[in-house]
């Protein structure tokens, strides 16, 4: 060892001691831990998922039975050892009454074991895979279910008619979600599908595309990350797939509203199913869009955004019943609460703790120089059909 | 089947121009710019911005996608990056990533974390259909652009004064400056063309590629196969590998997309265990 | 070798065996933290698997010189063997270390054969090139390791059937704590025998240390195997403490963190990796907590500045001045081993 080891060990072990401190305790505080993608390739989630939880807080006011609610915002970079340790930091040093965000199934998955053994109520704002409220009885759900949206989704393409469709999903487990619910729902329905996966990391769809015009399917459907999607509706349409009779569908991952300006005249006529369109008509939804945008620069709210902002009055209707209180009285409390959200009317579902919702289908038009998902039909209170018994 | 060739093409093309900034920087000046794809981020989102906010027409953003990046990598050069060719790579390696969270955080700060759109003219969109195989036009004139761009560079290394003294400056700095010949001032330049080229490409890729705040995270693995694979001794070994990198990877993804993204990496570790200098390396 | 050889080499041994005073201090902090800091027990966790994972590069790019881009294929494998091992054999930690060593230790055998050959550049996109096809492996297997979704269900039994995994993190630090310490001492052994000796001459000229008789292919074999065993035990120490498993384990970030990490900590006395962890983790997490968004535009700004800088010359800085204060003779600089 040299001395210059020396040197360097000894300041390591100063810059241990110094990172002592923080964690004072106010027992009179409610404190939540959001834990969301802030950095990395979702950055996006996490930037809508807490602007909107802020939302609610600035206008709900900051209190609840009497308690001061307090958001500690972490950012986990989308990676799941990390989110769960600062889950757990969260929990053992602020003594947080609830964990919220949670932008990716796999951070979800991970969290989950923790919020049983340590009781503590689990708000997923974004995550979307089916198995993830099973894991732990402290999860509750309030973004989407992706069974929910594609399974519907399934049998409404087919009662359009539509005989053969080709599927293109991203090679992970949301993907796999689409693939087999709209699968299963479309065929028991007497269509037929051919399935295609992509890499998640993949830059260029061309190959794939051809490989679907080569089947002639009359539909396409197409779930890739948010992103990414809008590459995919340019080569589609650069590859003049829209001229030769394929529709293209999806789930409203691909048509987001945070980017769908953006995508531009490609997306324009595209059929998509989801639960939640900054379009929705109806008076919560437009003083929604609004103040978001006016507590983000003119950010237009999403699914995520949304989900956020319901996950946060999930949390306030709770604690009200409960007090204040957190652990199961909490989750219990949460359980069965109702009420219209900006996206419609909304459920926690009593016995899987996830949520019930309409699915819509809607159209990308241009609006008032806008580009929107204008919804079109209604698929009410769908629960996640996964878990039916 | 042509179709795919194609296709395969005209993203090694895309590739190529992307890389070959890089290429030259660490063939010519021995430095490891990890960095490089951050002057493909700024070509692309110069090109984006003059034409979403000042409604400038593509074709008309494509010089400034040069100019900006190549503008910004000569004032790095001459600032940060000049005193670090002597430098141990690792401590390159360090300090190009070091720009890269820099720059990530820059743009996503500056400009938001969605992804930035090209909106192509009307003439460069849909395809035709040439006997029976059909080519996206697009595509096609990434081609023909980038064509003339390998030739252009070819002439320019090979018959213009500059190339000349590049060339003695790469095969032995010392003796060419021995001769007289600025290398500090060959290098600033050959730097910042290198920046820009690589700013072209980000403009030109981003609608095939898309582009991102994490574009320089995304795309390095890329940028290193191509350089690695093609060698830094010469143009034309990272313009093989480009071509060869983009038909594997579109075919690999056509005909066994299960095993697309094995094809491309088990080549790369094929290639370079057996010729660890590159595939395209002149005999010395 | 002439007596006088004889006692300079004896002399140069003893010294390099000898216990240095920041050493006592370095493990005693470590341990006193069990008690002195039972709110960060997670992060110190953290920091200890990293630091392990970090020293076990540092023992291929410190002392042999290969650099590498790709480690993170025998932590991410040590991980899931760990995972996998608890799911459908036994809980028992020391068992699924155990494996996992030899598991990564196999995979670092096979794969070192690649890496005899070629020059830095080509040596960092092959290991890259090894992590990343073992990545897609991994995400392909989804019926075994769970795809992207991760490795569900990991539940690990009380170590040596007594300390069960408190939701403190304290079992968890301690563990890895005494493991990483473990391990530490015998690189330490290996460094300082002729073998480890004979890796240095290896990695400073390959052509001279072949001349003089060195086996060097078979000496870079047995160091990459080893190195590879302890990143595989590092990245069993992160699934059993954190009971999951997923693709990040095995990510590129993964083996460019930490080899950014070794980097600042120094390569080449062991140390490096930990105290390189401790400082990257540690800004990371301060930094992050009052910019959540944008920590690593500063990240970024500290690597540039380090460089800018000079390590060489901020270490010697603060040598030199360490040196003064105790009236000894300023040491010589030193170029950082294992970068050319």
């Amino acid at each position: 060892m040299t001395r210059r080891a020396f040197i360097k060990t000894g300041a390591a072990a100063g810059f241990a001691l110094s990172l002592i401190g923080g964690g004072a305790l106010a027992q009179d505080t409610i404190k939540i831990g959001l834990i969301l993608p802030m950095t990395g390739p979702f950055t996006s989630t996490g930037k809508q998922i807490a602007a909107a939880a802020n939302l609610y807080m600035a206008q709900n006011g900051a209190t609840v039975a009497g308690k001061k609610v307090e958001i500690i915002l972490k950012d986990d970079t989308g990676v799941a050892d990390v989110t769960r340790r600062i889950a757990q930091e969260l929990i053992v040093n602020d003594k947080v009454t609830a964990i919220a965000g949670f932008g990716l199934t796999p951070l979800a998955l991970a969290t989950a074991p923790l919020a049983t053994q340590a009781k503590t109520p689990m708000v997923v704002m974004a995550a979307a895979t089916g198995i993830i409220t099973e894991r732990s009885p402290f999860i509750v759900r309030t973004s989407q279910v992706v069974p929910q949206i594609a399974g519907p989704f399934g049998e409404w393409v087919a009662k359009q008619g539509m005989k053969k469709v080709v599927t293109i999903v991203s090679d992970y487990g949301p993907g796999h979600d689409v693939e087999k619910w709209f699968t299963d729902r479309f065929k028991a329905n007497g269509g037929e599908v051919v399935n295609l996966r992509v890499p998640l990391q993949n830059p260029d769809f061309s190959p794939f595309l051809q490989a679907a015009a080569d089947f002639k399917p009359d539909a396409l459907l197409v779930f890739v990350p948010s992103g990414v999607g809008t590459q995919f509706m340019k080569q589609f349409v650069e590859r003049g797939l829209d001229k030769s009779g394929i529709k293209l569908i999806g789930t409203g991952d691909v048509t987001d509203d945070d980017i769908l300006n953006t995508i531009g005249d490609v997306a324009l006529g595209l059929v998509t199913a989801h639960h939640y369109s900054a379009s929705h008509d109806s008076p919560e939804n437009k003083a929604f869009v609004e103040a978001f945008k006016k507590a983000t620069g003119g950010l237009r709210p999403n699914f995520m955004g949304v989900a956020g902002y319901d996950g946060m009055h999930a949390l306030y209707e709770g604690l009200k019943k409960t007090n204040g209180a957190g652990g199961e009285a909490l989750v219990n409390a949460m359980k069965g609460l109702a009420w219209t959200s900006p996206r419609g009317p909304m459920s926690i579902d009593p016995d899987t703790r996830d949520i019930i919702q309409n699915v819509y289908i809607r159209k990308v038009e241009r609006v008032n120089g806008e580009l929107y998902n204008m919804e079109f039909a209604t698929i009410p209170n769908v629960k996640d059909p996964s878990k039916a018994k | 089947m042509l179709t795919i060739l194609f296709d395969g093409i005209a993203y090694g093309m895309v590739l190529f121009v992307l890389a070959c900034g890089l290429s030259i920087t660490l063939g010519l000046m021995n430095f490891v710019n990890l960095a490089h794809g951050v002057f493909a981020m700024a070509g692309g989102y110069a090109s984006a911005i003059l034409m979403n906010r000042a409604g400038v027409p593509f074709l008309a953003t494509l010089p400034f996608a040069f100019l900006i990046p190549a503008a910004f990598g000569l004032v790095l050069e001459r600032t940060l990056y000049q005193r670090l060719y002597n430098r141990p790579h690792l401590d390159q390696v360090l300090f190009t990533i070091g720009l890269i969270f820099m720059s990530i955080a820059a743009v996503d700060y500056i400009m938001g974390s969605q992804p930035q759109l090209i909106t192509l003219p009307e003439w460069l969109r849909g395809r035709v259909d040439v006997f029976g195989v059909q080519i996206g036009l697009y595509r096609s004139f990434i081609i023909v652009v980038c064509s003339v761009l390998v030739v252009a560079l070819q002439m320019i290394l090979t018959k213009t004064r500059f190339g000349a003294q590049l060339r003695a400056a790469v095969d032995d700095q010392r003796v060419a400056r021995g001769l007289g010949i600025n290398t500090s001032l060959v290098f600033a330049a050959t730097f910042a063309f290198g920046s820009g080229l690589a700013g072209l490409g980000g403009a030109l890729g981003a609608e095939i590629l898309g582009l991102d705040p994490t574009f320089p995270f995304k795309f390095l693995i890329y940028f290193m196969i191509v350089v690695t694979v093609g060698g830094t001794s010469s143009l034309t070994g990272p313009f093989f590998a480009s071509l060869l990198l983009g038909v594997a990877d579109v075919a690999g993804k056509y005909y066994v997309p299960s095993l697309g993204a094995f094809v491309i990496y088990t080549v790369m570790i094929v290639v370079l265990v057996f010729r660890p200098h590159g595939l395209f390396v002149r005999a010395r | 070798m002439n007596p006088e050889h004889r006692r300079i080499a004896a002399k140069y041994l003893a010294d390099k065996w000898r216990w240095k005073p920041l050493e006592y201090v370095f493990w005693l902090a470590a341990l006193a933290a069990v008690w002195l800091l039972p709110s960060h027990h997670l992060i110190l966790n953290e920091i200890m698997i990293t630091g392990l994972f970090a020293m076990s590069l540092d023992l291929i790019l410190g002392y042999a010189g290969i650099a590498s881009l790709g480690h993170a294929a025998f932590f991410g494998l040590g991980a899931y063997t760990a995972g996998i091992f608890a799911i459908r054999v036994t809980g028992d930690p020391l068992l699924g270390l155990a494996l996992a060593g030899f598991a990564s230790a196999g995979l670092g055998f096979v794969t070192s054969f690649l890496v005899l050959r070629g020059v830095d550049l080509a040596r960092l996109m092959v290991t890259l090139g090894v992590a990343l096809v073992l990545g897609e492996i991994a995400n392909q297997l989804t019926w075994l390791t769970g795809g992207a979704d991760g490795l569900q269900g990991v539940t690990i039994a009380p170590i040596l059937g007594k300390f069960e995994f408190d939701i403190f993190g304290r079992t968890a630090y301690v563990y890895s704590l005494i493991v990483s310490f473990l391990l530490f001492l015998i690189a330490r052994r290996l460094v300082i025998s002729p073998f480890g000796l004979s890796l240095r001459t290896i990695r400073d000229n390959p052509l001279r240390a072949s001349a003089i008789g060195t086996p060097v292919d078979r000496r870079l074999i047995a160091i990459y195997t080893v190195a590879a065993a302890y990143a595989g035990i590092a990245g069993a120490l992160l699934a059993q403490t954190t009971q999951f498993v997923s693709l990040d384990v095995i990510a590129l970030h993964r083996s460019a963190d930490v080899l950014l990490m070794l980097v600042i900590g120094g390569t080449g006395y062991l140390y490096g990796g930990f105290v390189g962890a401790l400082i990257f983790k540690g800004l990371q997490d301060v930094i992050s907590s009052w910019t959540p968004q944008y920590w690593t535009f500063w990240i970024g700004l500290i690597l540039v500045i380090l460089v800018l800088i000079g390590r060489d010359r901020m270490n010697l800085a603060v040598a030199t001045g360490l040196a003064r204060l105790r009236g000894k003779p300023a040491p010589r600089p030193r170029t950082i081993v294992g970068d050319r």
